[in-house]
């Protein structure tokens, strides 16, 4: 038997792939077969973290397989992922799916996220002033909440002052608190 | 042209080993996560938008930023098996994206994966231990970036990524780190559940599990959602600080109860190196890190520092087939790999 792939070498490996009922075989030679195999091992991680992600999440297993009764399964408008194929998969389908989501998504993110589910860091720049005005205050009132527990209490004052221009500004901005 | 270049330049200078701290940290990588709005993620995204997203993010940022475009369907698997070991692109663009393309610069620490899990990835590398230095350069590209595109964000749950686990700052800091001192002396194994306690994630980056090839593991924030990127790159920077002290101590008590032993250890791998014919990755791994653990500690002074970080990167499978210019079996390239070493340890030998 010759290898199928380079017919050159002997055949030294027979596969046999099963698809749906149906049989093919595959004889190669050890070198196509090392080529082959690493393609198609190394690119189908059969216990990557997005496949152990579906059992975290879902809550009640047993339920699961056997609703007590069916209800409208949840989906996003835009991309029409259902959440059971998110819960499969470990990925979202597009950005939309966060607020369609959104009921069933705050366990999950904190179960991932150390109990956090609200974002604390960088604000892309065209999202407008009044995010960053809300992330400086917030920065500002843990800063003065730790200068008052120092008893630092002259640059707590200063930073006071910060706090309520900020505030005042938020204001005439129309920004909501 | 510059595919070319990729592929031939053997080491980028970020894996030169001589950055900040370079005694036990080899390199630093920060990875932002990104997508665009109203684009579904590139898991579910249909052909036409998927090479629309490439054409764009090739606009608003290749010539700004002076990167190159490699697109994942016009390179054969050797060539971007070369640029996984090289870590410009990650085994998923190569293997499994769908029109995945990289934009890289030419000095190589800096890559954008497009059409990987999320939209864009955007890595920038360091030699040493350099987190703030790199976050800030990395913060920079996605500025430039967002001048020209439409990021999705949301203000609670900060920019939104295909996986849950990246929501927030998609922010991804980890740092190579060399620790034969811990490893010989047996505290790796308490050390990593302590540190998985913490939100970071400690695995060996070549091998399995804790089994880490030459004694070279990568630390690595988990947490994306609820912590500043400034708080993330803090707090993994003060354990890689305290890894640094233990491994010294460790390397300091080795020095004082077994000299003779750890010389040995030493020169019996430097005796491997420089005289095998046929060496296997594990192996070849193992006495690397010894050597290099003797050039810190003073034994072997004749070889340069970068020797570890260099050969761990062109002894792996894909450069030596590319260095041989074609397919090698298992066995073949063993004997690649120790005729590699051995050219390498005679240079230095007559500089």
């Amino acid at each position: 038997m010759i290898c199928q792939e380079c017919h050159e070498r002997p055949a030294a490996l027979h596969f046999t792939k099963t698809v749906n009922g149906k049989m093919t075989e595959v004889y190669l030679c050890e070198h196509c077969a090392h080529e082959k195999g690493e393609h198609l091992f190394s690119g189908h991680p059969a216990f990557s973290l997005n496949n152990l992600l579906g059992g975290l999440f879902n809550p009640e297993p047993h339920f699961a397989t056997n609703p007590p009764f069916q209800e409208q399964e949840t989906h996003c408008e835009k991309c029409h992922m259902t959440f059971q194929q998110f819960l499969q998969s470990g990925k979202f389908g597009c950005a939309q799916c966060y607020k369609s989501f959104d009921s069933k998504l705050a366990s999950i993110l904190k179960r991932l996220h150390g109990g956090n589910t609200v974002h604390q860091g960088k604000i892309p720049a065209r999202m407008g002033g009044a995010l960053h005005l809300q992330k400086e205050l917030q920065e500002l009132r843990e800063k003065l909440q730790e200068m008052v527990t120092s008893e630092h209490f002259e640059q707590a004052a200063n930073v006071r002052d910060q706090i309520r221009a900020l505030e005042k500004k938020q204001l005439d901005e129309g920004g909501v608190q | 042209m510059s595919l070319e270049r990729f592929i031939n330049q053997q080491t980028s200078a970020w894996m030169s080993g001589t950055g900040p701290d370079s005694d036990v940290v080899l390199s630093t990588r920060v990875r932002l996560a990104r997508n665009l709005n109203n684009v579904m993620f590139p898991t579910i995204l249909p052909v036409e938008e998927a090479k629309a997203v490439v054409t764009q993010m090739v606009e608003a940022a290749a010539d700004k930023l002076s990167l190159e475009l490699l697109k994942m369907e016009d390179l054969s698997s050797l060539q971007k098996r070369v640029l996984v070991e090289k870590h410009l692109i990650s085994p998923f663009l190569a293997e499994t994206s769908f029109y995945g393309a990289a934009l890289i610069s030419e000095q190589e620490d800096v890559s954008i994966m497009v059409n990987e899990e999320d939209h864009l990835r955007i890595q920038c590398m360091a030699s040493g231990l350099q987190l703030h230095e790199t976050l800030d350069k990395a913060n920079r590209i996605d500025d430039v970036i967002e001048q020209q595109v439409q990021y999705a964000f949301d203000e609670k749950k900060g920019y939104l990524t295909a996986c849950p686990t990246n929501v927030g700052t998609g922010l991804r800091a980890s740092v190579m780190i060399h620790l034969p001192g811990l490893v010989l002396t047996r505290q790796m194994n308490r050390i990593i559940p302590a540190i998985s306690q913490l939100g970071l994630v400690v695995r060996g980056i070549y091998g399995e599990g804790s089994e880490a090839l030459g004694n070279i593991f990568q630390i690595s924030n988990q947490l994306t959602l609820g912590k500043s990127e400034e708080d993330i790159i803090n707090d993994l920077d003060s354990i890689v600080h305290e890894l640094m002290s233990r491994e010294q101590s460790a390397r300091d008590a080795l020095m004082q109860t077994s000299p003779t032993q750890l010389e040995d250890r030493i020169f019996r791998s430097y005796g491997i190196l420089s005289n095998s014919r046929v060496i296997e990755t594990s192996e070849a791994f193992q006495c690397l890190s010894n050597v290099r653990l003797g050039i810190d500690l003073g034994y072997i002074t004749h070889i340069s520092k970068s020797i570890l970080n260099e050969l761990m990167f062109l002894t792996q499978p894909g450069f030596l087939q590319q260095y041989a210019g074609g397919p090698l079996k298992a066995e073949d390239r063993d004997i690649r790999r120790a005729a590699l070493i051995r050219e390498r340890l005679e240079l230095e030998e007559t500089n």
